[in-house]
C-alpha cells in the first residue's frame, strides 16, 4: 500500500546540486538487505558523515535549521542513475515527503510514486528563488496535491503538474497490483492472442 | 502508417489504457537479480500473491556476489543471505535460477542475450536501470524500481507512461581505435545526462548498422546515462545471425516466421521522432570521462576543462566540484593522467569482444609497475569461451588478475572497490562519486583505452600504439 499524500505542510530543507544520482543518495553497501527499513540513517551517507562516522557539520541536511526537514529542494536531474528504490525508501525513512526540482529521472519518479513520496517538478528560476528564500532561516510550505497548489505564508503561490496516473496513487493511497489483478480478464485475454 | 520501432513495440504490448498517457503493458521478459528483488517476492507472500508466469522470469546473481573462488563459501555474511533469499524464492515459485554455481551465471544483461532470451520486438523489464541494453535487439527494455518487479511478477504487466522519442542518428564510419563506447559516450556529452529523459532513444545511420551485436549491447546500455528510459536499434541480419542457434530462440521453420515477423520492426521513412540527433562518427575521438558523471567527458586528445569557461552558474558549480572530487587541475591534459587501477568489466564491456579487444591490445605487454589490473568476464559463459580462446592467458601474462563474473567494481557491492583517492580506468558506465568506492575516482572508456592505460599506467590514446 502506497502511503496516501493529499495535502502536506513542512519545512524545507535545500541541496543546491545537480544531477544527484541514487548511488549518493543511497551509497551501495547499504543494498545488501532484504527489508524495506532501515535506510533512513543511511540516506547520503557519504556526504552526511565523514570518513571517521561523525556527520559533517557542512552538509546541508546537517545543519540545525534542517532539523525536521520535510521537504528537500533541489537541483534539476534529481535520483539520476541506479534504479535502486532504496533511494526513495531512504528518503522516505529519513522523513522527507516531497522533492521539489526542476527535473527527476524517470526510475527515481516512478519509484516515488509507489512509495508516498511526492516528486514535484518546478521551473528552475521557481526552485531557484525557493533556495534563495530558505537561506539562513526556516522557511515552511504547504503542497496540496488535490489542487496542485504549493503555498507558503509569506505569499509563494505556484501550480505545478504531477503525473495523473501517480497522483492517483499517492491521493488514494492504492494498492496498484491490487488494482491491476481487477484488469486481470484483459491481460488474460491478451495472453490468449499472444500465446 | 508512420510509425517508429518503439511505437510500434509499444502498441503490440498495450493490455489496457489506463489514462491519456499511461498504459498497462505485457512482459514477455522479466529479470531478476538478488539485490533489487527480495523485498518484492517478501510483498507478494505477505499478500498471497502468485508469480503469474514464472517461465517468463529468469533469475540470476551478480549484483553482490564475490568474483573469487567459487569454492569458497560468500564470506560477505549479508550478501550471502541475499543469495540465498533469491535462491529460495526461485525454487518457491518456480523460477529459473543461474546461481553461483551455475555455468549459465553472469551478470543478467550479458546472460539475457546469451541465451537468446532477450528477442527482437519483446518488452523486457529488470530491476536495473541498464536493462536498456537489451534494447539492441529492437526490444524495448527498461529498468524498474522493486514495488514495480513485484506488479510484474503478480501481473506480468507493467502501468507505463509512453515516452517520446530521441532518434540519434551517428553518419559517417568511426576511425581506428574508436569503440562503440566511444559512441555513447559522446552522444551523452553532446546532450547530457538529462538530455533524453523521458525519451527513448533510437540509434540509427550506418556507423550504427556497421556495429556488431555486443557493440550494439554497449551502446544501448548507456542510454540511462543519457537520461533515457530505453534505447533500440532496428533488428537485422547482425541481430537474427548473433540469435541464430542460441537456446532459447527457434529453430526450423518456426525461427524462419520469427526472422520475418522481425524484419518488420523498423521504423518507418516517414516516421517521426519528437528529437533529432546527429552525431558524425567519423569525428569521434576515443572518449574518456574527466569528472563525476558520464556526460563529463571529452576527447582523449582535449584537457581537463576549465569550470570558469562554462555557461552557467550551476554548470561552472558542478565542474568545480567534480573536479575538486577527481583531484583534477583544469587544462591539465587527459592523456597522461596516471591510474592505480584498471577495471575491465560490466555489463557495458565484459563481452567475448571486448575481452578480444582488450587483450589485443594487452598480449606481450605488461601491466604498469604500480597499477593493479583486473578483468571480470560478464559472464560464466564469456569466461569459459575467452578461457578456450587462451584470452586468460594473454591477461594473466600482462599482469592482470582473471576473476569470475559479476557487476564487481562497477558499483563495488562486493569487495571490489576503490580506496579513498585511487584513480581507475573503468570499462563500466558510472563515474559517479563514490561509486567504485567512497573518495575512489574514475575515468571511464572503452576496453581498448582501458587497456592501454593499463599497460602505461596512465590515460593514454590508444590510437598512437
Amino acid at each position: 500500500m502506497v502511503k496516501p499524500f493529499t495535502q502536506h505542510r513542512g519545512r524545507l530543507v535545500t541541496l543546491p546540486r545537480r544531477d544527484v544520482d541514487t548511488d549518493q543518495i543511497i551509497p551501495k553497501q547499504f543494498l545488501k538487505g532484504i527489508e524495506r527499513t532501515g535506510f533512513g540513517p543511511a540516506l547520503f551517507c557519504d556526504w552526511r558523515y565523514r570518513p571517521d562516522g561523525s556527520p559533517d557539520p557542512g552538509f546541508e541536511l546537517n545543519s540545525p535549521a534542517a532539523e525536521g526537514a520535510t521537504i528537500l529542494v533541489t537541483g534539476p536531474n534529481f535520483g539520476c542513475g541506479s534504479s535502486r528504490e532504496h533511494a526513495v525508501w531512504a528518503l522516505a525513512e529519513y522523513g522527507f515527503r516531497a522533492v521539489i526540482a526542476p527535473s527527476f529521472a524517470d526510475i527515481f519518479t516512478s519509484n516515488c510514486y509507489r512509495n508516498g513520496l511526492l516528486p514535484v517538478r518546478l521551473p528552475a528560476p521557481e526552485v531557484d528563488a525557493l533556495i534563495r528564500s530558505t537561506e539562513g532561516g526556516i522557511h515552511e510550505l504547504t503542497i496540496d496535491l488535490e489542487k496542485q497548489l504549493i503555498t507558503d505564508d509569506r505569499g509563494f503561490k505556484t501550480g505545478f503538474r504531477a503525473d495523473p496516473y501517480g497522483r492517483e496513487l499517492l491521493l488514494r493511497g492504492l494498492d496498484e497490483i491490487g488494482r491491476t489483478l481487477l484488469d486481470e480478464p484483459s491481460i488474460a485475454a491478451y495472453e490468449r492472442r499472444h500465446p | 502508417m508512420t510509425k517508429t520501432l518503439f511505437e510500434r513495440v509499444w502498441a503490440s504490448h498495450v493490455v489496457k489504457q489506463l489514462t491519456d498517457d499511461v498504459a498497462l503493458l505485457y512482459v514477455d521478459l522479466h529479470l531478476i537479480h538478488e539485490v533489487t528483488s527480495p523485498q518484492a517476492f517478501a510483498g507478494l507472500k505477505r499478500e498471497g500473491r502468485a508469480v503469474r508466469r514464472p517461465e517468463r522470469t529468469l533469475a540470476t546473481v551478480d549484483h553482490s556476489i564475490p568474483t573469487g573462488d567459487r569454492s569458497l563459501p560468500i564470506a560477505d555474511a549479508v550478501a550471502a543471505r541475499q543469495v540465498d533469499v533469491l535462491g529460495g524464492n526461485a525454487r518457491e515459485f518456480g523460477i529459473e535460477l543461474f546461481d553461483l554455481t551455475s555455468p549459465g551465471q553472469g551478470i543478467v544483461h550479458v546472460i539475457g542475450p546469451e541465451l537468446g532470451a532477450t528477442q527482437p520486438g519483446m518488452v523486457i523489464v529488470c530491476g536495473d536501470s541498464h536493462t536498456a541494453t537489451h534494447g539492441a535487439f529492437g526490444a524495448f527494455a527498461i529498468g524498474i524500481g522493486t514495488s514495480e518487479v513485484e506488479h510484474v511478477l503478480a501481473t506480468q504487466c507493467i502501468a507505463l507512461s509512453k515516452p517520446r522519442t530521441l532518434e540519434a542518428r551517428f553518419t559517417g564510419s568511426r576511425g581506428p581505435g574508436v569503440g562503440a563506447k566511444d559512441l555513447i559516450l559522446a552522444l551523452i556529452g553532446k546532450i547530457g545526462t538529462a538530455g533524453a529523459t523521458g525519451h527513448v532513444i533510437e540509434y540509427t545511420g550506418e556507423a550504427i548498422r556497421a556495429l556488431s551485436m555486443e557493440e550494439r549491447m554497449t551502446v544501448c546500455n548507456m542510454s540511462i546515462e543519457a537520461g533515457a528510459r530505453a534505447g533500440m536499434i532496428a533488428p537485422d541480419d547482425v541481430t537474427f545471425a548473433y540469435l541464430k542457434g542460441r537456446p532459447r530462440v527457434h529453430t526450423g521453420e518456426a525461427w524462419t516466421k520469427d526472422v520475418a515477423r522481425w524484419r518488420r520492426l523498423r521504423s518507418n521513412s516517414g516516421a517521426r521522432y519528437d528529437t533529432q540527433v546527429m552525431l558524425d562518427a567519423s569525428r569521434i575521438g576515443p572518449q574518456v570521462t574527466w569528472g563525476t558523471t558520464p556526460g563529463m567527458v571529452a576527447d582523449i586528445t582535449a584537457r581537463v576543462p576549465d569550470p570558469a569557461a562554462l555557461g552557467t552558474d550551476a554548470e561552472r558549480h558542478a565542474a568545480q566540484r567534480a573536479l575538486q572530487y577527481m583531484g583534477l587541475e583544469p587544462g591539465t591534459p587527459l592523456a597522461g593522467i596516471p591510474i592505480d587501477r584498471v577495471f575491465l568489466g560490466s555489463c557495458t564491456n565484459a563481452r567475448i569482444e571486448d575481452l578480444r579487444a582488450a587483450a589485443g591490445v594487452v598480449r606481450g605487454r605488461h601491466v604498469a609497475a604500480r597499477v593493479r589490473a583486473m578483468v571480470v568476464p560478464g559472464s560464466q559463459r564469456v569466461k569459459a569461451q575467452a578461457e578456450a580462446e587462451g584470452l586468460d592467458q594473454v591477461f594473466r601474462e600482462a599482469g592482470f588478475e582473471w576473476r569470475n563474473a559479476g557487476c564487481s567494481m562497477c558499483l563495488g557491492m562486493n569487495d571490489d572497490i576503490l580506496g579513498a583517492g585511487e584513480r581507475c580506468a573503468a570499462t563500466s558506465n558510472r563515474n559517479f562519486e563514490g561509486r567504485q568506492g567512497r573518495g575512489g575516482r574514475t575515468h571511464l572508456m572503452s576496453p581498448m583505452m582501458a587497456a592501454a592505460a593499463a599497460i602505461e599506467g596512465h590515460l593514454v590514446d590508444v590510437r598512437g600504439w
